[in-house]
């Protein structure tokens, strides 16, 4: 049965997000973009955090350098020579600016090799404040405390915004936010994929070993620091592609943007949608990132919440409470998040309908095992 | 020559301030294993309790009962959430406590909103003059009440029962459970010394020359972690030379800023991350941490 349902599923999405543009509004084609690029990024926290098992507090700062290494590589220098730039070619700088971030990855190595645990969550700590020191003190390459525009994508001749002419297709005008949500559609797809041929083949392996017995996963012949630096690698770059993809839909960057909140906010995503799994970080960089904008449109309908500019708890702190709460929640009760629900109400479907299947030993490590 | 020993005065105050809450930090690590990133809240919780109590029953009294609040906010997370979390690494308890955070924060600095609010403390703005060295009077206190408070707590840690149950549970805590100590009790007893240690630590840190407590302390309660870090999670003793090293390093590159400012505006808040990430490229456990061994 599931050998027709599951490809069933798959075109059903695949039309929901092709239609979407046709039919939602602005607000929610920008929304559905941030929740994208939040779970671009979340992929690649969850292949460091959830995978193998390294913690790490400072995402935010290689979406910062992913953003405005776009926006410094892309833009053209301002005639005042307030502000430098390269002036290449979009796609060009969006390539680049993701590399960038993995040579920050990179430079980081030292330390992101070495330590494990608590002193590399606190470690990785130190990149956002120093991040932020950089950025508001490299006034050229960021614009300073107010940020600086961002140069709209082109790909071979098509521009990702509103102007020149209003594209119009069955009837709905195609501006920047329409044509993006296919941009981000794609990239989200081929991180999602690339992450998961990552995570199902040797080097899954590897780093699942690696966070489950360290020395046992080094005695079995994986280079345990040079695996957890490439990871980290791997995973800024993923927060790069983010960053690209945050700084095109806001059309400027912020340096304050890029601060703790944001970087607390990619690990509830993994920690709510599930721990060390593509999907899982998809279900809770959704989650995460929906749920500000869903209570600020529905704020009077909602009991709690108060309506924006009224006494009371508002719209963006009600979520951020809920989503701290749901952390606490996850982590006590569901083990394996909201995608760890989703296998097994699927699992005891399946059960039902099919009984007698072989159990399957489940591959966690007993506490014996366990470092 | 005088600046130089204000701001030396000045940041080993600062610094005995970072020493209480890295100290708290410490204790948890050391009784349960988990790395509490909860614990600026814990601070939050204790300065808004003295703060809010103050006008009502007095300062002295309003700062017991903002030490057993967050002492008692500590211990409930520990009740409510750590113990009963069932998970498979250390990792994922520290995000718990980071949600844990998230929502404490969020709460308080609603509450607290725009205001500066004043804790009430007998110091005032008071400036002492030591020869030609000014130095106020709450950075005397703050070094003065850090010093017995951090004494009271290693003696404790040393010589009562409790101390003892709670070296024997980090040093070996199945072994310690099997000898009869209680480890429930030992882990709870530890967060709320921890809650205890912060209540205080957010006193000092809200007092003059700092305006009050407003909803930036959690920021800068922040760089106790790198003194944490920086002395070893492990080490008592190391979290306090952590914290006077990180108080000092903060204070002097403030201070001497003009000289500095070819490197950029607003370098004091970065160097205490700075120095932590040197000292980790050394020394991967800190200064004074136990490098881990495992027996395979």
């Amino acid at each position: 049965m599931s050998r027709i349902v599951t490809p069933l599923w798959w075109v059903l999405v695949a039309a929901g997000v092709v239609v979407a543009p046709f039919y939602l509004d602005g607000i929610w084609l920008q929304d559905g973009l941030f929740a994208m690029a939040a779970a671009i990024g979340a992929i690649g926290l969850n292949l460091l955090t959830g995978a193998t098992g390294q913690l790490s507090m400072g995402h935010a700062f290689f979406l910062a350098v992913g953003a405005f290494g776009y926006v410094y590589f892309a833009s053209a220098p301002s005639g005042d020579g307030e502000l430098d730039g390269l002036g290449l070619p979009t796609p060009l700088a969006a390539v680049l600016a993701v590399l960038l971030a993995g040579v920050a990855g990179g430079l980081f190595s030292p330390i992101a090799g070495r330590l494990k645990g608590a002193y590399l969550g606190i470690a990785t700590l130190a990149l956002i404040f120093i991040g932020h020191f950089a950025m508001s003190n490299a006034t050229p390459v960021t614009g300073g405390h107010n940020g600086r525009p961002v140069p709209p994508m082109e790909l071979f001749g098509f521009a990702f915004t509103d102007t020149p002419e209003p594209l119009v297709i069955a009837g709905v005008p195609f501006g920047a936010l329409e044509r993006l949500w296919f941009l981000g559609v794609v990239l989200l797809v081929g991180a999602g994929l690339f992450a998961r041929g990552v995570l199902r083949g040797r080097p899954g392996r590897a780093m699942n070993t690696i966070r489950d017995h360290e020395i046992a996963a080094g005695v079995m012949g994986v280079p345990v620091t040079r695996y957890r630096a490439g990871v980290f690698v791997l995973s800024s770059m993923y927060g790069g592609l983010a960053g690209v993809l945050i700084a095109l839909v806001f059309r400027q960057t912020v340096p304050d943007y890029f601060g703790l909140i944001l970087a607390l906010s990619y690990l509830a995503m993994i920690i709510i949608g599930g721990l060390g799994s593509v999907a899982g970080a998809v279900i809770g960089a959704f989650f995460v990132s929906m749920l500000p904008s869903l209570f600020t449109r529905y704020s009077d309908a909602l009991p709690l919440v108060a309506p924006t500019g009224q006494e009371g708890i508002g719209a963006a702190e009600a979520a951020q409470i809920l989503y701290g709460l749901a952390v606490v929640v996850v982590v006590l009760f569901l083990p394996g998040g909201l995608f760890g629900l989703f296998t097994k109400a699927r699992l005891r479907l399946a059960r039902r309908s099919a009984p007698a299947a072989p159990v399957k030993h489940a591959l966690t490590p007993t506490p014996e095992t366990r470092n | 020559m005088s600046t130089f020993i204000e701001l030396l005065v000045g940041g080993i105050s600062v610094g005995a301030v970072y020493a209480l809450i890295a100290l708290g930090f410490v204790v948890i690590f050391k009784a349960t294993e988990v790395v509490n990133f909860a614990h600026a809240s814990l601070l939050l919780v204790g300065g808004f309790v003295i703060a809010k109590t103050h006008p009502l029953v007095g300062f002295w009294a309003a700062l017991l009962l903002g030490v057993a609040g967050a002492a008692a906010l500590g211990a409930l997370i520990e009740f409510a959430v750590i113990r009963r979390a069932n998970v498979l690494s250390h990792s994922v308890l520290a995000i718990v406590t980071i949600g844990v955070d998230l929502i404490l924060v969020t709460e308080l600095t609603r509450q607290i909103g725009t205001e500066v609010l004043a804790l009430g403390d007998p110091w005032g703005s008071d400036v002492l003059q030591l020869g030609s060295v000014n130095v106020p009077a709450t950075r005397i206190a703050a070094l003065v009440s850090a010093a017995v408070v951090i004494t009271a707590f290693l003696l404790a840690f040393k010589y009562t029962s409790w101390g003892v149950a709670m070296r024997a549970t980090a040093e070996d805590s199945e072994t310690a459970a099997l000898m009869g100590v209680r480890r429930g009790r030992v882990s709870m007893g530890a967060w709320a010394v921890a809650g205890a240690l912060a209540a205080v630590a957010a006193l000092f840190m809200c007092v003059f020359p700092t305006p009050g407590l407003d909803r930036n302390v959690t920021a800068v309660a922040m760089k106790a972690f790198p003194a944490a870090i920086l002395g070893g999670l492990d080490s008592t003793g190391g979290a306090l030379a952590g914290g006077f090293i990180i108080g000092i390093t903060e204070s002097l590159v403030g201070g001497y800023q003009e000289e500095l400012s070819f490197l950029g505006r607003g370098l004091g808040d970065v160097a205490p991350f700075l120095v932590m990430i040197i000292v980790l490229l050394i020394r991967p456990a800190g200064l004074f941490g136990t490098k881990e061994l495992a027996r395979v």
